[in-house]
Formats: C-alpha cells, structure tokens, sequence
C-alpha cells in the first residue's frame, strides 16, 4: 500500500515543488518501505509461529507413523489418509453432531427471538442482555462441572423439578440419546449469548427512522420483524450457521469434561484425541484433523454456493 | 521443498520476499521438528563412595501431595546423611504423564523420573541408562523384568501393589458374609445379601471417572495363576472362554446386569466415593492395594474406623488357594543425558532400599525377601499365593493393544462393558467379547512388523 503511494508523490510531473524535495534519498525509501513490515513483523511472527507452523507440522505428522514420543519417525505417505477412508466406524460419530445440529437451531432460533425484544425498549433490558451473555463469559471447563453436578441423581434439575412437583427418577446422562441430548442443551445454553449478541449488534445497526416510518405506515412488531429486521442482519445470520454447522461438527469441550466420550457421545474431535493421546497414533490423529478440517471447509463452500451473500440494501 | 519456495519467492516483487522467506522458514521449522535419534545406551554405575559423589540432580515425581506436605524434602534430608555431597530437587508434576512425555522431546526431563507409561520398552536404551543386567539385579529385586530391554535394566519400582476389592467389612458382616468368594458366582450372590440386607451399594463402578474401570485388567494372572498371562495376551485371545480377561469383564458384566451398582454411574465421584465406602454407603469397589492407605485416611477423616476397610483377592481359586499378581509401580530411571549419573543412581537405589517409602505407603517393597506389608497380613493369613508376571512380552501386548484400539489398560471398552450391561448399548455380552477378541488378534498379526 504505501508503496504506491510514494510512487504516487514521486511522479515527477505530479507537482510544482521541484523534484529533490520530494524524491527522498534512497535511505529513506528504503525505510518508508520497510516501516510497515517492521509494524506488520511482530503479529506475522506470533501467527507463524503459533497458527501456521503448528497446523504445518500437522500436516507433515499426518504422513508419519510417528506416536507422538518416540524419537524415530518415518513417511508413511496417504496410507494414514487411506485408513481412516476405510474405516467407516470412524465417520459415524458424526452422528453424534445431528443431536448439537438440532441444537443450534433451537439456539439461533431463541438468540434471534431474545435479540429482536431486547432491541425494543423493554424494562430492564441491559439487565436481560447481561444475563443472556453471561454464560458465554465462562470457561467451558467450568461449565462442564457446573453441569455435571446439575445433571447428577438428586442433582440440580432434579431438586428444581422436584419443587415443580415434578418426581423424576432418570439418570440425565445415562442413555445415549438422553445423554446427547442433555449435552447439547448445556451447549446451547453456553452459547446462545454469542447468537444473541450478534443478532442485537446487527439490529441496533438499522437506523432507527425505518421503524419509525414502518409504524407510521401501521406495520406490527411482526412486520417490523419481517420485512426490516430479518432482512437487515442476513449477513450475520448466515455467519452464525456457518459457525454453528462448523461448530457442531467439532464440538469438544462439554462431552469431553462431561462423560469422556462414554455412553455413545464420542464425538470426532473427541475420537481424534483419543487416537492420539491413549492410542499414541498421532500420525493417523493428525491426519483425522486434516480431514475435519477439509470437510468443515467443504461444508462451508457448499453452503456459500446455496445461500450466497447477497449485498443488503434496506433503504 | 524448501528450497525450491525460497528461490521462486526471490524472483517475485521485493514486497512478497519479505513474506516468503518467513513461509519459508515455517516449513523449514517444520521439516527439522522429530529430533534426531541417537541410540545412546549409558550406564548409570552405582557409586563406589557414596561420601565423594556429588552434583545437583532434579527427580520428577507424579506424588504432588507428598512434594506440598513436605515429605520428599524428608527423604532427600536423610538422604544426604549418606550422600552429603549430592543436592536432590523435586519437580512435582499434576499432570505427570502429559508433561513428562512432551518433556521427553528434549534431553531435559530430570535426572531422576519415572518412566511414562507411554514410551515403548524398545525405546528406554534411547531415554534411559541402565541400571545394571537383569542377572545381576533379579536376584536382589522384583520387577525387573518390567523394565529390561536385551537383558538390561531400565527402571526400578519403589514399591509394588496387588489387586483386589476394597471392602467394607462391617457392611459385609451384616450381610452375612464372613468368608471371602471364591468364585465368581458366590461373588454375586454376596453382593445380592448385601443389596438384600443393607442399604449400601453392593457396588461402585467409578464410572465416570474411568480409571478405576481399567484397574480391572490387573485380573489378568490372578484369575488363572499364570505368570506367563501376559505372553498368553500377546500370543492369543484375552477374551476366549475362560481366559483370564474374559472371567473378569464377565463377573463386572454380571454385577452390572444384576442392578448391583450405584443408580446413576454416569455421574460417579472418586473423592466421594472413598468417605462413602469408610461409612458404608458402598461396600465393595475393585481397586489395589494401594488404594487401601488412602480409604483408611478418608475413614480417619470421616471419623469411623479405618480397620474397617477391607482387602479381598479376586473370586477365583485354583487348587484351592487364591492368586493375586505383584505388579509394579512408576518404575524410576536415570536420565541418559544427565550429568550426574551416579548421583542420580545413588539416589534410586537408596530410595528402594533405605528411605522406607514402601512402608509409608503400606505397599509391597521391591526388594526380595522384606516382610509383607500390614494390608496384605489378611492375605498370608489365607495363603493367597502372590505372584509376579513375566514381563518379557509386555512391550508386544501394548503395541497390540494401541494397534487394535482396544485400550486394555484404558476405560473406554469398559464404560461399553458397563454401558452394554445396564442396557445403555444394544448388544450381547459374547458379540462384544467376541468382538474385542477379533480386533486383538488380528492386530496381534500385523504388531510388530
């Protein structure tokens, strides 16, 4: 960028002032080049260091057969590649990711619906926005023991189910489809707050006399949803599907701390893990992050291809 | 690879080279990242004087309660009544294995560490120095052979434990019970008179916390009184009828399926649960004896009496006399690339001989011949035969076992166990055994190539 624009300033016929004050030693050029590299170099070196050279050398472990401590390794070419497009059973925890799928729709659904009241003027509202953030602020940790103990016999939902005169007597996380499903709820209680506070920023940011006009006009709150809300935050919608799809298909944190994977909620990060850290395949786990990372891409493109990013034009 | 990137960014425009070279160096970084392995293979010789030895040498040790309450600082101060010259520091690490395994990439891991579980027995002469022949140190000590590569030593245990099941003893007397099982049936039906006839969970899974369910493959050779069960693991079908593994997940099977558990396994607590067996609220978990010590100290604390906590061997005799394996603990070894050796040597063979730790820790002494620890008392008395498993193929069962993924010594097969038993996976017992045995031994055929 600034390249140009010296050259811009350089052109001799540019401007009156003659042409040594403007044409600046060779020095100095040189330094008005590299000024911007030398303020570019300390963010370049932390990505290199800690985003691309690490996902590099995934990439390279993904050919070895390397375990993850011995000192000798040795190329094994695609055959962990061909592997893991050979075992099936390693795709079908992905089933496992239908249940956080189903999830995230509840999710953005309940994120779109507080956003839209809390964009109104209703009482207490920066309270309200409080309180639907706040989850997100915690550690995922955290919140994995909080819930264990929340889903636990005689545990929190029990006690407040039992004050609601409500007796039940099932272990939360016993079965695989009630463990999913609880799972997927603790996930969706985590991060609705992120949803949320998208949707509330991309709402607060159409001007204020579209309403105004709407109302004179006689629309409803529903119409004012409809035809200036919805419309108005598509791109941040879009971009919360694609984080939640991408999001689902490699979620950790909460079945990790929560049940380890046990009780038919592997998930393929999970697997992945396992592979590498109790099975002391890093090779072959290396190689099932490369493929996680290619399908979550293909994924997205794909739903870029179907619902392209239309430029918004409410006015 | 490199080379060629660097060379083509230089004939682009000076403003990408900068770039480049930066790309360049990340792969370059890449390409030099699994360090070169050098086949050392040192010895650390027992000092000859153990006045005149001396250095600095830095023990990591996974006991981080014995690091904070002071007792490491103890046991290096009686130490250096006979070492005075030799300075011994403690790392104390949470998580042992993790950090100690990335730690190993470097040549900086202590002087003094216990081997992680994860580094293959064919790779210590790369990681550690011997300790002397196995001719040599079998004759003074156990467990040897857990640590020899081509008829060197590489570690050496402090202490060793035997399995079994932690009970409560007034719970089973109330039960009715006052002699042990033996068999696996009579074990059932023991815990049934414990459901029956108190309120304790006959019981506790661990579940949740799943290391205590991979405690169960320590019945391998207790159940059949075989010191070659390892080979046979390495060599044949652990889950084929009336193998070892197969009586064991079998018997866990059944206890599950009789609803002889805590309600909600999924949700089980380890520190709670050792309050709960000292009161009674749980009478039976399978663990070691070196769990003992630590369910006598929650009784303590729970103020009831810790000679309730009892120790009982698997259920399962052969000419009438109960089994029950020695096996080892962390085995300690000397770093290869330290520089104090003998220090570090000195050390080890002080620390298994004359620091005490094994009593401390009411745990079974490595050292042939010394007198069986105070928990165990109950098994002379019975004459439960204790043996020690030959190790010879220990490094050939784990190669199978991560090859096939079956995780013997890990919890997952056993939460699917337990999960399939309680009806939380479809399935049938021999499907899943039969399962497991086929994935172990076709593994079996390519480990090792």
């Amino acid at each position: 960028m600034t390249d140009t624009t010296t050259e811009k300033v350089a052109r001799p016929h540019s401007a009156a002032p003659p042409v040594r004050k403007t044409q600046a030693p060779r020095q100095v050029r040189l330094r008005r080049g590299l000024t911007p590299w030398l303020f570019l170099a300390a963010p370049l070196i932390l990505l290199i260091t800690f985003t691309y050279a690490p996902v590099a050398n995934m990439v390279a472990y993904s050919f070895t057969d390397w375990d993850g401590v011995s000192p000798e390794l040795s190329y094994t070419g695609a055959e962990n590649y061909a592997e893991i497009f050979t075992r099936a059973e390693l795709f079908q925890v992905f089933f496992v990711s239908g249940y956080y799928l189903a999830a995230s729709v509840v999710q953005i659904a309940a994120a779109l619906y507080f956003a839209t009241i809390l964009s109104f003027n209703v009482r207490f509202r920066n309270f309200f926005k409080g309180v639907l953030f706040f989850p997100y602020l915690i550690n995922g940790v955290a919140i994995g023991f909080v819930f264990l103990y929340f889903f636990q016999d005689g545990g929190t939902l029990d006690s407040v189910l039992r004050l609601l005169g409500v007796e039940s007597d099932r272990a939360w996380l016993g079965t695989s489809t009630s463990a999913n499903v609880s799972l997927a709820g603790v996930s969706v209680w985590r991060y609705m707050g992120l949803n949320f506070v998208l949707f509330l920023g991309a709402i607060q940011s159409i001007p204020g006399e579209l309403y105004e006009a709407a109302e004179l006009d006689g629309a409803s709150r529903w119409h004012q949803f409809r035809y200036i809300i919805a419309p108005g935050i598509r791109p941040v919608l879009s971009l919360s599907v694609i984080l939640s799809i991408s999001g689902s298909l490699s979620v950790f944190e909460i079945p990790y701390i929560m049940t380890g994977g046990a009780t038919g909620t592997e998930t393929f990060v999970i697997q992945t893990v396992k592979l590498a850290f109790q099975f002391n395949k890093t090779g072959l786990a290396s190689a099932a992050a490369v493929v996680l990372l290619l399908i979550i891409l293909a994924v997205t493109w794909v739903q870029r291809r179907l619902v392209p990013d239309d430029k918004v034009d409410l006015v | 690879m490199n080379r060629r990137t660097a060379h083509r960014t230089h004939r682009t425009k000076r403003r990408t080279t900068l770039a480049g070279t930066l790309l360049a160096t990340a792969l370059l970084a890449t390409a030099c990242t699994g360090s070169g392995g050098t086949s050392k293979g040192e010895d650390a010789q027992a000092p000859d004087d153990p006045k005149s030895v001396s250095g600095t040498i830095k023990v990591l040790t996974h006991r981080t309660d014995l690091a904070q309450d002071g007792t490491l600082k103890k046991y290096a101060a009686e130490f250096n009544k006979t070492h005075p010259k030799v300075k011994v520091e403690f790392e104390a690490l949470t998580d042992y294995e993790g950090e100690v395994k990335i730690r190993m990439n470097t040549e900086n891991y202590g002087d003094v560490l216990m081997i992680p579980a994860v580094i293959k027995k064919n790779d210590y002469p790369k990681f550690f120095a011997s300790l002397g022949t196995v001719a040599e140190r079998s004759k003074k000590y156990l467990f040897t052979d857990f640590t020899s590569v081509e008829d060197k030593v590489y570690g050496q245990s402090p202490m060793g434990a035997v399995p079994g099941f932690l009970y409560n003893k007034k719970v089973w007397k109330a039960a009715g019970i006052t002699d042990w099982p033996t068999t696996p049936a009579e074990f059932i039906d023991a815990l049934k008179a414990v459901k029956s006839k108190t309120d304790a969970v006959p019981y506790y899974t661990n579940f949740k916390d799943m290391w205590p369910l991979s405690q169960w493959t320590s019945v391998n050779g207790s159940v059949g009184c075989d010191t070659q069960a390892t080979t046979r693991l390495a060599e044949g079908n652990p889950w084929a009828k009336g193998a070892d593994l197969r009586v064991g997940d079998t018997l866990l099977y059944d206890i599950v399926r009789e609803g002889l558990i805590e309600k909600d396994p999924t949700t089980t607590n380890w520190e709670a649960s050792k309050p709960k067996l000292a009161k009674g609220d749980i009478a039976t978990m399978w663990l070691g004896s070196w769990a003992v010590v630590q369910f006598q100290a929650a009784a303590k604390k729970a103020g009831t009496n810790p000679d309730d906590i009892g120790f009982m061997p698997f259920p399962a005799q052969v000419d009438g006399t109960f089994c029950a394996t020695m096996s080892p603990d962390y085995n300690q070894a000397v770093n290869v690339n330290s520089d104090h050796k003998e220090a570090a040597r000195a050390w080890i063979d002080w620390f298994t001989d004359k620091s005490g730790y094994a009593e401390a820790n009411m745990a079974l002494s490595p050292v042939k011949g010394a007198p069986l620890p105070e928990v165990l008392k109950p098994y002379e008395k019975a004459g439960v035969k204790l043996i020690e498993l030959d190790d010879a193929q220990g490094a050939a069962v784990k190669e199978i076992d991560n090859q096939s993924e079956v995780g013997i010594n890990k919890p997952d097969y056993r939460q699917d166990l337990v999960d399939l038993a309680r009806g939380a996976k479809k399935g049938s017992l021999d499907d899943f055994l039969g399962d497991l045995g086929k994935r172990w031994t076709e593994a079996a055929k390519t480990a090792g190539s």
